[in-house]
């Protein structure tokens, strides 16, 4: 058998394993519980403004943020958070505590290969993309801003 | 009334983001790394050209706790710091902004990796 042929049968193999997603119901909860993510932020967002009135704006923020990277984590580590995942799909990934899930995930996993290479080291297979990509494009727009105050 | 309208944009505009990233995963079979990825692109370019803090006032959490959030204070951290500090910014400014998350991440992780055990597996 030829390798095109071989590969174009293996290719049909795989695409009729890959799980499918049915469209309409996983964009339906995939809004919704976003949604609501995000409106959990601006509550929490609010109760810090109401209990502490002398915090600044963008201290109030950090905290938020903070809290809700928190309820991921502790939500990752008892199970949960992944069955959120499961049905929500995007809405679980897009919003901060996704970034959260996707560091405390795969450290809880690999647990078992030790503290060094399994929390440590997979600690970062979905979040050092993220880090890395985040912090080079920060220097590129930094580095045109220097140049563009040179002038 | 106020207030709920308030909520009722942050909830529409947080769910329409959440959707799209939804509909990137439908069409395209996309990993979670690249969408994070991409969301964090299109925070760091809202901001860098300037429209993210209007998006912001308007739709406050909505647009903040979404990744793009993330991206944006990159970037605003290293214009910020730019200005402030100079060339040095360039360097110092984004993980200067994003300290607290990115922190905040890793120490929560690594303390209930210690605590708890995986589920995955069953």
């Amino acid at each position: 058998m030829d390798d095109k042929k071989r590969n174009e049968t293996y290719n049909k193999y795989v695409m009729s394993k890959i799980p499918k997603t049915k469209p309409w119901p996983s964009l339906f909860n995939s809004f919704w519980v976003g949604g609501l993510i995000c409106v959990l932020g601006q509550g929490i967002n609010d109760i810090y403004m109401l209990v502490f009135p002398s915090l600044s704006e963008q201290t109030a923020w950090a905290l938020t943020l903070i809290t809700l990277i928190f309820i991921a984590s502790f939500l990752t580590g008892i199970g949960v958070y992944d069955q959120i995942g499961k049905f929500a799909g995007g809405g679980s990934i897009v919003p901060i505590t996704g970034f959260s899930n996707s560091i405390a995930s795969p450290s809880i996993e690999f647990k078992s290969e030790g503290i060094i290479y399994g929390i440590c080291v997979k600690m970062f297979t979905i979040a050092g993309p993220v880090i890395v990509f985040g912090v080079v494009s920060s220097i590129v727009v930094g580095l045109i801003y220097w140049i563009i105050s040179l002038f | 009334m106020d207030i709920f309208l308030t909520y009722l944009i942050v909830f529409l505009v947080g769910g329409v983001i959440c959707m799209l990233g939804e509909v990137l995963i439908i069409t395209t079979n996309i990993t979670s790394a690249r969408i994070l990825v991409t969301f964090v692109l299109i925070g760091v370019f809202l901001e860098a050209v300037g429209v993210f803090d209007y998006i912001s006032d308007f739709a406050k959490a909505g647009i903040n706790v979404p990744i793009i959030g993330f991206g944006a204070s990159l970037a605003k951290g290293a214009i910020g710091a730019v200005k402030t500090h100079g060339f040095l910014g360039i360097f110092t400014g984004g993980l200067t902004a994003t300290a607290g998350g990115i922190a905040a991440a890793i120490g929560f992780a690594f303390l209930f990796a210690l605590i708890f055990k995986s589920h995955t597996k069953k």
